[in-house]
């Protein structure tokens, strides 16, 4: 592309960016490792403080409580998102099609607060005419796939919108039914889409303070709720051990995702090519 | 009535798989998100009462009589000017516009960059911008206290630049540091929301067919002037949803005003937070919560429009 004549003020740009980005993150790492209790001060290379987190009993059984519902949010959300998006993009307009459209985007923009206080005063409502209160572990569950499900819908309806109908359309004209059709043509291409989703609805749920804060029960805390309560009370260097292991799992993460999708783009440029090749 | 034709009935009346996939999601969002915001809006017109829950019914019913009581001294209460919720509305719409704008202002250059990159390279650079915020919300509004206190590394670059005492003159930093003040949260959001603004804009400007550019070039257009004719005005979609997508959520945002903003950051995510678990006051943070909708209802009906044309419009 030759619009870009002048080099260097777009790496000054991309430089500038990514510096602000990633600083502050590398700057955690650095300090995790600091013997000193002082975050400014160093007093040394240690790895004490991953001792001490690993020791904090409460810490651990609320990123124990955490994983777990992250892990049944993604679940939920994936399939419910994946429903959604069908609905979006596949079927032809009916009655509360646009209450639809405006129920799945609205979580993506919706203040938390509002949110955690609108789903809790539901489950109170709710627990006052079932007699039961389902504040715990289940209505963090509910909250979180609700607001995730909308990202998961996003990300796989613009996939969807991209697939070739046609494919679709010949496998009918053969003789599939919708069902087939969509478990046997349309999910395989959406797989990667799919996977995207759920890792975006784990990571969404891992991450979410605000709404757990006002569902959760006693009993359920989760790892952000005691994060910010001991982050509300001063800094502490556990929380830099904390972020550094998180940020080299969602790395490593990331990495092979990266590494997953473009040995899955060269495959499939590879057999397009093959394909081509036995045309001509 | 035979039993073919009462099988037939019910057939009709029962729904197909269309419904199935239709039903599923649309239930769960009517239960769990649509029909919460009803709960709010019943609540923020009840009364405060020592009980549990602490409010009292809207419905009275008295034998065969049913007696509605709305109470509107919630939101007589919020818009006393004296209470200072008015005060809370109107800074975090200033401290979210700000914000927005800063995001604005350091996201589109990124984006027009990472548009103009090799397809490869393009991807990688994405991926570099969206990788921070997979990390934890908090673990990155935590970075930025130890960077922003007194004795981090800005503070002292600012004591050795000998900038501090003129900062201190103006009002921007409190003592001898940025955390506690504003300013703050506008890093703070700007550094939390940037992927938000980031990822629409690129979407938009990397679809840009770059031969009117060359077009406006080879017409004798200075870079700048093609950039204001062309790629500004085409990109405008973008910039509208990439400010929605920050401006939104920062009106009613919580975390981050708490953690950095110290205590003349007044936002009303706060005072919704305070009247709900420090006063215990239901009602009044369900009418706090209603205003807060009625407020965001216009930028959310924009983005919604947005976001459905974006999806409807790739289909044709």
């Amino acid at each position: 592309m030759s619009v870009g004549r002048a080099r260097w003020p777009s790496w000054l740009v991309l430089g500038l960016g990514f510096g602000f980005l990633y600083l502050p993150v590398l700057l955690l790492v650095v300090w995790s490792f600091n013997s000193s209790r002082l975050a400014t001060v160093w007093a040394g290379f240690s790895v004490k403080w991953y001792g001490e987190l690993l020791r904090d009993r409460q810490m651990m059984d609320a990123a124990w409580v955490s994983l777990r519902i992250a892990f049944w949010t993604a679940n939920a959300s994936v399939v419910l998102g994946t429903l959604a998006a069908l609905v979006m993009t596949r079927m032809r307009r009916f009655h509360g099609k646009t209450l639809f459209g405006g129920l799945i985007t609205a979580p993506l923009v919706m203040p938390d607060v509002i949110i955690g206080l609108s789903m809790l005063l539901m489950f109170v409502s709710l627990g006052d005419m079932l007699h039961f209160q389902p504040k715990g572990m289940l209505s963090i569950w509910i909250a979180h796939t609700t607001f995730s499900l909308a990202f998961v819908s996003v990300v796989v309806s613009s996939r969807m919108a991209e697939l070739d109908k046609s494919l679709e359309e010949a496998a009918m004209d053969l003789g599939a039914n919708r069902i087939k059709v969509f478990f046997l043509i349309t999910l395989p291409i959406i797989a990667p889409a799919l996977v995207s989703g759920w890792l975006l609805a784990f990571t969404l749920s891992l991450d979410d303070v605000v709404i757990a804060s006002f569902v959760s029960g006693p009993g359920s805390t989760t790892l952000p709720m005691k994060v910010f309560s001991s982050v509300r009370l001063g800094l502490s260097p556990k929380i830099n051990a904390l972020a550094t292991l998180m940020i080299v799992a969602v790395s490593l993460c990331a990495f092979l995702g990266w590494w997953l999708m473009s040995r899955n783009e060269r495959r499939r440029r590879a057999d397009m090519q093959l394909a081509l090749h036995d045309q001509a | 009535m035979s039993a073919a034709t009462v099988f037939q009935a019910l057939r009709k009346l029962t729904p197909g798989p269309r419904w199935g996939v239709i039903g599923i999601p649309y239930l769960w969002m009517l239960v769990f998100f649509a029909i919460p915001f009803l709960i709010v809006l019943k609540i923020s017109f009840a009364r405060l009462a020592i009980a549990m829950p602490p409010y009292t019914p809207i419905l009275e019913v008295d034998g065969a009589e049913v007696a509605l009581k709305l109470n509107l001294s919630n939101f007589l209460q919020l818009g006393a000017l004296q209470n200072g919720y008015i005060a809370a509305y109107w800074s975090s719409l200033k401290i979210a516009a700000i914000a927005t704008f800063l995001t604005l202002l350091i996201g589109y250059p990124m984006a027009y960059v990472i548009a103009r990159l090799p397809v490869a390279s393009r991807n990688v650079a994405m991926m570099l911008v969206v990788l921070p915020s997979w990390t934890s919300f908090l673990i990155r509004v935590y970075a930025w206290i130890g960077i922003l206190k007194s004795s981090g590394p800005v503070g002292r670059l600012l004591e050795k630049l000998g900038v501090i005492d003129a900062l201190q003159a103006l009002g921007w930093i409190d003592g001898r540091q940025i955390l506690y003040t504003p300013m703050a949260a506008y890093i703070g959001i700007v550094y939390c929301y940037l992927p938000f603004m980031v990822l629409p804009l690129y979407t938009n400007l990397v679809k840009h067919d770059t031969r009117l550019l060359e077009a406006a070039y080879d017409l004798g257009a200075r870079p700048w002037r093609a950039f204001l004719r062309i790629t500004l005005p085409l990109s405008r979609a973008g910039i509208v949803a990439g400010c929605m997508l920050v401006m939104i959520p920062a009106v009613g945002e919580f975390v981050i005003p708490e953690l950095m903003g110290g205590p003349d950051t007044l936002m009303i995510g706060r005072v919704l937070w305070n009247e709900f678990f420090a006063n215990r006051d239901w009602p009044l943070a369900s009418a706090v919560a209603i205003a807060m909708l009625l407020l965001l209802m216009v930028p959310i009906v924009i983005f919604n429009r947005v976001q459905q044309r974006q999806i409807e419009g790739r289909l044709t």
